[in-house]
């Protein structure tokens, strides 16, 4: 394990608006990048409405019917992350850190918790109070949720990542049980009452991320 | 013969669920290969072949828990 004071470096790359496969593309070769010794990556990305479900998330959690999707052109993947059914949409940030845990101790809670870390201050700079909910990963203001978690690691190094709602249309999340739970979605425009500067939040979210995961931004 | 057992995975994690197995009984690994997916609260983790070889012996079938340290399969 690293010494406190080393500072990991960190490639930044924005994949700006992304089809969920494509992206996913992208990491699963930063993912094979890392594992040979490759500075860490972090991905930021917004996609075009998408559902993706967990490796055991459950189709009953999905509460449109395909054909109904279909029309609204909305596919459903699903894929090699954990937790339940997730909505990504425009006006949502995700970030996709890939990142080798053996300098992290190889702890997978505690690398969740960090990453709900990143979100919870981040939100403070929109002066909101964001907070965890014992037993149910992810980020919540009040009983709303605000940001979705889900991770996969091969090799110890960790890929997928965290949505967190910006400017979301949170309308679209009827379409699902979100993480299979009856809760209701939130986002930072809704609590502000204003849309808010996509690009802002990104600015401050990298910071937050590389103060926290102790990386040096390259 | 190698085991593959399901390492410690941080604090307070004791067992994860069999998600996926890459390859059956009877298949051919390579040391290092992804051979099975766990899922654990909000992460998939893969287990690594830990050694090249058949695969023996699939001890924990996929949708059942595994307790961190248990022998997952074995390889010969």
């Amino acid at each position: 394990m690293r010494q406190c004071h080393q500072l990991l470096s960190c490639k930044l790359k924005d994949l700006g608006l992304i089809g969920y496969p494509e992206a996913f593309s992208v990491q699963k070769q930063a993912v094979e990048d890392v594992i040979r010794g490759n500075s860490q990556m972090l991905f930021l990305c917004e996609h075009p409405a998408v559902l993706t479900m967990g490796r055991l998330g459950r189709e009953d959690n999905i509460l449109l019917s395909r054909r109904d999707l279909q029309q609204k052109n909305v596919d459903v993947l699903r894929i090699d992350r954990g937790g339940e059914v997730t909505l990504h949409s425009p006006g949502q940030i995700v970030l996709y850190p890939v990142l080798n845990l053996n300098f992290f101790g190889r702890d997978l809670k505690k690398y969740l918790v960090n990453l709900e870390q990143v979100a919870i201050d981040l939100l403070r700079d929109f002066d909101i109070v964001a907070n965890r909910i014992e037993g149910q990963r992810g980020v919540w203001v009040g009983k709303e949720k605000i940001a979705s978690i889900g991770i996969g690691v091969r090799k110890w190094v960790a890929y997928h990542g965290m949505a967190i709602n910006v400017n979301t249309d949170l309308n679209n999340f009827e379409m699902i049980k979100p993480c299979g739970l009856d809760v209701r979605m939130t986002s930072i425009q809704k609590i502000r009452g204003t849309e808010i500067l996509q690009e802002t939040v990104k600015e401050k979210l990298v910071g937050h991320f590389c103060r926290i995961f102790q990386l040096e931004k390259i | 013969m190698s085991n593959v057992i399901l390492p410690e995975l941080g604090e307070g994690i004791e067992k994860a669920t069999v998600a996926f197995w890459h390859f059956r009984v009877g298949d051919q690994v390579s040391e290092g290969d992804d051979i099975v997916e766990l899922v654990t609260d909000k992460a998939t983790f893969n287990v690594s072949a830990t050694a090249s070889g058949r695969v023996k012996q699939i001890l924990i079938e996929e949708g059942k828990p595994a307790q961190i340290g248990q022998v997952l399969a074995v390889i010969e």
